[in-house]
């Protein structure tokens, strides 16, 4: 078997190339995975086949909060014992998860579907901004949660929103950043270390 | 002699871009290298050692480690992060259109000096009180002129006779300068400057520019 591999238009090549046009595959693990599924059962080939479609076809964005979803309402938005005095705002459906996970938020939440980088040409308009504001707009929210990421293009989001949300008259709070656990102090940058000595607790 | 395989450096953090599941790809613009493309690895995870010490419009001392095709960061301490800059909404996208200049402007791998003290003062000035649309034009006069395209202000470039002082003049970004009102005639891509616009041009091109910073450049403008 060559490294490389030439795209003849055959279903093997075609799996291959397949498999290497998506994130962090690599050649060599493209021509694996086509190998394994080659040996593998039908059913498995199938199942998998199927589950890429059913992802294409049932599932799309909810139309209050923008998670992914397959039903619309999604389940968070569509859960009546949820709170609807809060959002909870993230970049991505993962991050949502990651929020979710903890189990310590009972609101509901807001899916930007990025951040503000206007060097990579992504402004307000490339996000999900115009419809949290639309959203927003007479609803029982009390309080939003800014929950982007902590990096300069998640700070910039944020103090974005902060900004665009004050006219409302909704309480608008961030997560709180600092220090992670299990962090050593030493390699803490200034900035974390900055906002961790402002954000300091009483014990 | 092969060169070494780790270096030290001081660099900025001019572009950055997800690289599979927790590593960055970033171009600094370094003190000893020019721009540099390097890989942070693990970056995005909170533990990470190298954390906000690469983020964007972060200047830090780092320890590169060269690859067969990217360099990888090993080790960092910030040395600023500009946090004045940062935490204003205004002066963060003034910091970020600095960097795509910066990127835009640079090959790869061509150390400048001037160039990395430059954009240090830039940055430095829009994280202090002074007018930020000024540091901003200092920045584009100055990086212009480290380009090798440094704004002809005293001599008209077609002609090369001395320019009338305190008079309105045409601009013309193809010839590089203002040109004298014969030259001027044939070009027909020019931009007019009042006599007060092309005074400050000049005080910003020949000065650190500290003086005007501190009055913003309206108020320099009617001095
Ligand atoms: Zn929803
Ligand atoms: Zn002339």
């Amino acid at each position: 078997m060559k490294s490389g591999f030439s795209s003849d238009g055959s279903p093997v090549s075609r799996l291959v190339e397949a498999f290497h046009k998506l994130p962090g595959i690599g050649p060599k693990v493209a021509q694996r995975l086509t190998y394994h599924l080659l040996r593998a059962p039908e059913e498995e080939a199938r199942a998998l086949a199927e589950a890429i479609l059913d992802v294409k076809e049932k599932i799309r964005l909810c139309s209050r909060c923008f998670n992914i979803t397959d039903i619309d309402p999604c389940t968070f938005c569509g859960d009546e014992g949820r709170d609807r005095t809060m959002v909870c705002v993230v970049e991505k459906p993962l991050d949502l998860l990651a929020v979710e996970r903890v189990g310590k938020y009972k609101g509901l939440y807001h899916v930007l579907h990025g951040a503000l980088a206007p060097n990579e040409g992504v402004g307000p308009e490339g996000l999900k901004v115009k419809e949290l504001l639309a959203r927003l707009q007479g609803s029982p929210v009390r309080e939003v949660i800014l929950a982007t990421n902590t990096s300069l293009e998640g700070e910039t989001t944020a103090m974005y929103l902060q900004r665009v949300l004050s006219p409302l008259g909704i309480r608008v709070t961030r997560l709180a950043r600092g220090l992670p656990f299990g962090a050593d102090l030493e390699y803490a940058d200034d900035l974390t270390l900055s906002t961790a000595i402002e954000g300091r607790q009483p014990v | 002699m092969p060169q070494p395989r780790v270096y030290e450096t001081e660099a900025v953090v001019i572009r950055k871009m997800n690289l599979g599941e927790a590593d960055r790809l970033l171009t600094l613009y370094t003190s000893s290298l020019g721009k540099v493309r390097a890989v942070a690895k693990g970056v995005r995870r909170p533990r990470s050692k190298l954390g906000g010490n690469v983020e964007l419009l972060t200047c830090s001392r780092l320890m590169l480690a060269r690859g067969r095709n990217l360099d990888i960061i090993t080790q960092s301490q910030t040395i600023d992060s500009f946090m004045a800059m940062k935490t204003d909404l205004q002066r963060t996208s003034w910091g970020l259109y600095v960097a795509e200049l910066v990127d835009r402007f640079t090959p790869e791998r061509q150390a400048s000096r001037a160039l990395f003290e430059l954009l240090l003062k830039t940055l430095n000035r829009l994280a202090g009180d002074g007018v930020g649309e000024t540091a901003l034009r200092y920045f584009e006069l100055h990086l212009l002129e480290l380009a090798g395209y440094r704004p002809q202000l005293s001599r008209c470039p077609g002609c090369n006779t001395e320019l009338p002082l305190s008079c309105r003049l045409s601009f013309s970004p193809v010839a590089g300068g203002l040109l004298c009102m014969r030259c001027r005639a044939g070009e027909p891509e020019v931009v007019s400057l009042s006599a007060d616009a092309i005074r400050m041009l000049g005080r910003l091109q020949d000065s650190d520019g500290e003086d005007v910073l501190k009055t913003g450049l309206s108020q320099a403008l009617n001095a």
